[in-house]
C-alpha cells in the first residue's frame, strides 16, 4: 500500500521541496508500513477531494479496528506478554549484556530495584559500579554520566522523575547536546537519558512536569516518548546504541500497561512516527499518555462517523515530517493532543512545523489540545481538568470536520 | 503553609528548600528582626550540593536541620555519601549532633542554636534519629531496609515519648502505678480526643465540595493585574469543558 498523493497537490509540488522531509536513510515511500487499512465506502481519490460535509451526510462506517498494530509483532503467533516497565528492563538486560560499556546510574536503582521497578535485578546481576546508586545530587551524575560518555562508556541516566532533571538542566543543555559541536566533533555523547514525567495520579505541582517542553530547544539531542511496551524496548534499545545523546519520555500512568511482544530481537527507528490507525477525516498527532485518550475519543467518533487517522508522533526531536506530512496531505485536517502546556510546548512546534511545510494542504487551521498553563493541582477533579480528557477531543473533531 | 506561622512549607524538589530558607533568614538580616530560620532537609538531600558556600559569607541567621534517619528512600546514608557525618559537611560552619530521638536534647540544642546563629552565624544541626514507616505512599516499611525486630528494639530504647516516661519514673517524679494510672487515664482520653479530632477533620474534608473548575486559574499569577492565566500570545484561556 502506498501512501496516496493527492490530485491537487501536483502543481503545489514544485514548489514544495520533499527533500527537507526525508530522512537521509528513507529513500522511497514505506510499503506495508500499516498492516490494516480501512476501506472507505465509496472510495476512489474523488472521495478525498469532496467536501467532508458531503461525506458526513452519508454516514460512512470505517470498520477497521480502533486501534491496530502497524508493526507485525501480534502477527507472529509466538511473543510473551508483559508490562512496559519490565519491557524496558529487558531492553536494558539485552543491552548491557550485548555490549560491557552500558551502565546504569541513577537514585535507587541498584539494590531498590528502581524506584519504578525498570531496574529490578540488574544491580544482582551486573553489580554495583555497573548499576551505580547514586547520592541525590542530579546535577553531579548527569555530569558524572556525560564525562563517563566522552571517553567511551554508554551510561544510561535515570531521573527518578523527569522533574528532577531540571536540576541536571545545566549538565544537558551545555555538555550533553553541545559539547559534540563544540568540540569539532572529537567527543561523542552517546548517552541516554530516561525517567518518568507528566502528569500522574496528584503527585502535585512539582511532580507532575512535562520537560519534554524544556528540553525540545537544546541543540544536539534526540528525545522519544514511548507509549507501549512495544516501542518501549524498541525505543530504549535503539537509544543505546544511538551516537547521540537521545532523552528517552516515559510516563508515570503508563509503566503496567500489558502488551505481547516478540520473542525475537528488534528496534524502534528514533526517528520515526507511528501510525496507530490509519484514516481519512482527520490527522490526530499525539503521543505517550495522551495516545491513550485519543484512541478512548476515537471509539466515540468512530461511533458517530468520522474516521480518524491517529499517529503517535514518538520522535519529539525531530518530528517524524514524512509520516506527518503524508497524513497530512491525505486528510487536510490536523489536531494535535499532548499533555505540555499550552505555552511553548510539544505542539505549539509541532503546530509551526506543520504550518510551515503543509500549509497548502490544510483546509482547517491546526488545532493543538494541550494542558493548562497552571500548575499541575493536588486536587484529583482539577487535576483531571488540567490535561486534555477525551471528549474534549471529540468536541474538537467535530469542530473541525464542520 | 501558612504565613502567620511563620511554617513556610515542604517541597517536593529534594534539597531546594534549603536556600530558600536562607533567603529568608538573609531577609531577617537586612530587616534587623533578631530572628532565626530553621532550614529542614534529610540525610538524602544533603547531598543535592546547594547548601553552604554562601551562608557564612554574609553569617546568615540561619539553621540547618539535617534529619539524618539513615535512608534516603530506599538508600542508606553510608552508601550514599562517603562521609555521612552530615554535621561536619559544612567544615568551616559549627556542627553539632544531636540525639534527635531525646526531645530535651533537641530543646536544648534548638535554645543554643538560636544563640549562635544571632550571635555568630549559622550553624547545622544533625538530628540522628529513626524511620519507622516507608519513604512515601509508595516506598513500603520492610520492602529491604528493615525487619519488624529492627524496629521493635528501636520502639523500646530511642522512642521519644517512652523514654520521657522512663526518665519521670527514674527520677521518682512519680511511680509506675501512678504513671499507668495517670497515663491510663490521660491516654484513654487524649487518645479519644485526638482520634475524634482527626476524624472530625475527615469527616469536614470529605465534606467538603470539590474545587470548582474556576478555581484551576486562581493564584497562577496576583490578582487585579490582569488576566488569571495566559499563554505567550496573552489569550485568556479558561478550562472549556464539553
Amino acid at each position: 500500500m502506498a501512501a496516496r498523493i493527492h490530485g491537487g497537490a501536483a502543481t503545489a509540488l514544485s514548489t514544495f521541496n520533499p527533500k527537507k522531509l526525508v530522512a537521509p536513510s528513507r529513500t522511497n515511500l514505506p510499503a506495508a508500513r500499516s498492516s490494516k487499512r480501512c476501506i472507505v465506502a465509496g472510495g476512489g481519490s474523488d472521495a478525498s477531494k469532496k467536501s467532508l460535509s458531503v461525506r458526513h451526510s452519508q454516514k460512512l462506517i470505517a470498520n477497521a479496528a480502533v486501534a491496530t498494530k502497524a508493526e507485525t509483532s501480534a502477527t507472529t503467533g509466538t511473543g510473551h506478554e508483559l508490562l512496559l516497565f519490565e519491557a524496558l528492563q529487558e531492553g536494558l538486560e539485552e543491552e548491557m549484556d550485548r555490549d560491557p560499556h552500558v551502565c546504569v546510574m541513577g537514585e535507587d536503582v541498584g539494590h531498590y530495584g528502581g524506584s519504578y521497578k525498570v531496574t529490578k535485578g540488574l544491580a544482582d546481576k551486573f553489580g554495583d559500579l555497573r548499576v551505580l546508586d547514586t547520592p541525590i545530587c542530579e546535577n553531579a551524575f548527569t555530569g558524572m554520566g556525560i564525562g563517563a560518555a566522552m571517553t567511551g562508556l554508554r551510561p544510561v541516566i535515570e531521573g527518578m522523575n523527569m522533574g528532577f532533571l531540571l536540576l541536571a538542566f545545566n549538565q544537558i543543555s551545555n555538555n550533553c547536546g553541545m559539547l559534540h559541536y563544540t568540540s569539532g566533533g572529537q567527543f561523542t555523547i552517546p548517552v541516554v537519558i530516561r525517567g518518568p514525567g507528566g502528569v500522574g495520579r496528584q503527585l502535585g505541582a512539582e511532580h507532575s512536569q512535562r520537560l519534554e517542553s524544556y528540553f525540545q530547544s537544546i541543540p544536539g539531542i534526540q528525545m522519544v516518548a514511548c507509549s507501549t511496551p512495544y516501542n518501549a524496548k524498541g525505543l530504549m534499545k535503539a537509544a543505546i546504541r544511538s551516537e547521540n545523546p537521545v532523552i528517552l519520555f516515559e510516563h508515570v500512568l503508563l509503566y503496567n500497561l500489558k502488551e505481547k511482544i516478540p520473542d525475537e530481537e528488534y528496534i524502534c527507528n528514533l526517528e520515526e512516527a507511528e501510525m496507530v490507525r490509519p484514516g481519512e477525516h482527520i490527522t490526530i498527532l499525539t503521543y505517550s499518555r495522551m495516545r491513550y485518550h485519543v484512541m478512548q475519543a476515537a471509539k466515540t467518533l468512530v461511533n458517530k462517523g468520522y474516521d480518524p487517522e491517529v499517529i503517535d508522533i514518538r520522535s519529539l526531536k525531530p518530528f517524524d515530517l514524512y509520516t506527518i506530512g503524508n497524513s497530512v496531505k491525505k486528510t487536510h485536517r490536523v489536531l494535535i493532543v499532548e499533555e505540555c502546556m499550552r505555552t511553548g510546548g510539544i505542539g505549539a512546534s509541532l503546530t509551526a512545523a506543520i504550518n510551515e511545510n503543509f500549509h497548502d494542504y490544510l483546509d482547517a487551521p491546526v488545532m493543538c489540545l494541550s494542558s493548562q498553563d497552571v500548575p499541575t493541582p493536588y486536587a484529583g477533579t482539577l487535576e483531571e481538568w488540567t490535561v486534555v480528557q477525551p471528549a474534549q477531543i471529540v468536541t474538537a473533531v467535530e469542530q473541525l470536520c464542520q | 503553609i501558612s504565613d502567620d506561622s511563620s511554617f513556610y512549607g515542604g517541597h517536593g524538589i529534594v534539597g531546594a528548600q534549603v536556600p530558600l530558607g536562607c533567603g529568608i533568614a538573609f531577609a531577617q538580616k537586612y530587616a534587623k528582626e533578631e530572628a532565626v530560620t530553621f532550614a529542614m532537609y534529610g540525610d538524602g538531600a544533603a547531598n543535592q550540593g546547594q547548601l553552604f558556600e554562601y551562608i557564612c559569607l554574609w553569617d546568615l541567621p540561619s539553621i540547618l536541620v539535617c534529619e539524618n534517619n539513615h535512608y534516603g528512600m530506599g538508600t542508606a546514608d553510608w552508601r550514599a555519601a562517603k562521609s555521612p557525618s552530615y554535621y561536619k559537611r559544612g567544615d568551616y560552619v559549627p556542627g553539632l549532633k544531636v540525639d534527635g530521638m531525646d526531645a530535651f536534647a533537641v530543646k536544648q540544642a534548638c535554645k543554643l542554636a538560636k544563640e549562635h546563629a544571632l550571635k555568630n552565624g549559622p550553624i547545622i544541626l544533625e538530628m540522628d534519629t529513626y524511620r519507622y514507616h516507608g519513604h512515601s505512599m509508595s516506598d513500603p516499611v520492610g520492602a529491604h531496609t528493615f525487619t519488624r525486630d529492627d524496629i521493635s528494639g528501636v520502639r523500646q530504647e530511642r522512642d521519644p515519648i517512652e523514654r520521657i516516661k522512663k526518665l519521670v519514673l527514674s527520677h521518682d517524679l512519680a511511680t509506675e502505678k501512678e504513671l499507668k494510672d495517670f497515663f491510663i487515664n490521660l491516654n484513654i482520653d487524649m487518645e479519644k480526643e485526638i482520634r475524634k479530632e482527626i476524624d472530625d477533620a475527615i469527616a469536614k474534608a470529605k465534606d467538603c465540595p470539590m474545587p470548582e473548575p474556576s478555581e484551576l486559574f486562581t493564584n497562577v499569577y496576583v490578582k487585579g493585574f490582569g488576566t488569571e492565566s495566559f499563554g505567550a500570545d496573552r489569550k485568556e484561556v479558561k478550562a472549556a469543558l464539553p
